[in-house]
C-alpha cells in the first residue's frame, strides 16, 4: 500500500468586496507619502501555509478546503482562495 | 431563590469578575464558568464577558467558538434560555453562528475607550425587556473590532423583525446601520458592544448598564426557565 504523500497548502484570505477593508485603505493613503504615487485598489489580507498528508491532491485540496471555510476565513466578511501542491523536498537527506 | 448566572471565562477573558460583580450587587447570584466545562446546568442566564479570548488570535472569537463550553451554550440558547455577549463575548456568538453578522476593525483604525450614548431600540429582547424603546443609555465602549456588518440581507431581516436591540446616537466605529447590540429569532440571545457591567456603580460614572442587566435578570427568572437543563 502506497503511504501518503505529503502536499503544501496555501490559503489566502482576504475581505469581501463590498466589506470595508480600513488596513488597506490606511496603507494606500499612506504610500503617497513616501513618494510612491499610482498604486490604488490595496486590498490587506492573509496567508497560511501548511502541510497535509494525503492519497492524492484532490483529498488534499478538500481537506484544506474544510480548513479555510470552518476556521481560518468568516465567511460573513472574508473569502478564501485555496492552493495546493506537491510538496518540495527539503532539508538534509537522512 | 436567587437567579443564578453563569459567567463564561475563556483564556484570555478579562471583564468576568466586573460581569459577576455587576449582577451580584442586582441581587443574583454568579458564578465563572470555565471553557472547557461541558455544562451549564443550573443557571438561569449566561453571561459571555469581554476581553480577548484565546489572545483574539486569527479573529475575535474565531477559536473560543470551539471552545468545550460553546456546545452547552449553543444548547442553552435553542431550548431558550438567556445568552448576553458582551463585546468579546458578542464576537464570540457571531462566529459560533448564535447570532448574525461579524464584527470588523473600527472604522479610522483606532481602538476606541468611551463612554458612548445608546438607544433601545427593541424592548423584546432578554436585555431590554421592560426597558422602554428611545431610552438613551450612557455605556462605555472598549474595542478595536467592534464594527458591526452584515449582509444586505440579513440587515433587512434584522430591520423587519425588530432585532436592532440598540444603536448608536453617534455611530463611534462605522456600525452598519449604528448597530449596537442584535439578539437572535428567538430574541433569547443578544450581543452588544458596549460594557453594562462598568456603568453598574455611581463610582464609575454612570449607572446605565445596571438598567440591561436588571433586564437580563428579570428576564431569567428561575420560574421561566425551569426546563433548561
Amino acid at each position: 500500500m502506497a503511504s501518503p504523500e505529503r502536499f503544501s497548502v496555501l490559503v489566502e484570505v482576504h475581505l469581501r468586496q463590498g466589506i470595508a477593508d480600513p488596513q488597506g485603505a490606511t496603507i494606500e493613503r499612506a504610500l503617497p507619502a513616501l513618494g510612491l504615487g499610482g498604486v490604488t485598489g490595496v486590498r490587506s489580507g492573509k496567508a497560511f501555509r501548511f502541510d497535509i498528508a494525503a492519497d492524492d491532491e484532490a483529498s488534499a485540496l478538500a481537506l484544506a478546503t474544510v480548513v479555510a471555510d470552518r476556521l481560518l476565513a468568516n465567511p460573513v466578511i472574508e473569502e478564501s482562495a485555496v492552493t495546493v501542491a506537491p510538496a518540495a523536498v527539503t532539508g538534509p537527506t537522512a | 431563590m436567587a437567579t443564578r448566572v453563569g459567567v463564561v471565562m475563556f483564556p484570555g477573558t478579562n471583564c468576568e469578575h466586573d460581569a459577576v460583580l455587576a449582577v451580584q450587587r442586582l441581587g443574583a447570584s454568579a458564578d465563572i464558568v470555565w471553557h472547557g466545562d461541558t455544562s451549564v446546568a443550573g443557571y438561569d442566564a449566561l453571561v459571555l464577558p469581554g476581553g480577548f479570548a484565546h489572545g483574539d488570535y486569527l479573529r475575535p472569537g474565531a477559536i473560543a467558538r470551539f471552545s468545550p463550553v460553546m456546545e452547552a451554550v449553543g444548547r442553552f440558547a435553542a431550548e431558550g434560555g438567556p445568552v448576553v455577549g458582551i463585546c468579546n463575548g458578542f464576537q464570540v456568538l457571531t462566529e459560533a453562528g448564535l447570532l448574525p453578522g461579524a464584527l470588523q476593525k473600527n472604522r479610522g483604525l483606532r481602538f476606541l475607550c468611551t463612554t458612548v450614548s445608546v438607544r433601545v431600540e427593541s424592548s423584546a429582547s432578554v436585555l431590554t425587556a421592560g426597558v422602554p424603546v428611545g431610552t438613551e443609555l450612557a455605556i462605555p465602549i472598549n474595542h478595536f473590532e467592534g464594527n458591526y456588518t452584515c449582509d444586505r440581507e440579513t440587515l433587512a431581516v434584522l430591520r423587519d423583525e425588530d432585532r436592532v436591540v440598540l444603536r448608536y446616537v453617534d455611530n463611534p466605529n462605522g456600525s452598519v446601520d449604528d448597530i449596537a447590540g442584535v439578539c437572535n429569532g428567538a430574541r433569547n440571545v443578544v450581543g452588544l458592544m458596549p460594557h453594562p457591567e462598568r456603568a453598574s456603580d455611581p463610582l464609575l460614572g454612570s449607572v446605565d448598564g445596571a438598567v440591561l442587566l436588571g433586564a437580563l435578570l428579570a428576564s431569567a427568572e428561575p420560574a421561566a426557565q425551569a426546563t433548561v437543563a
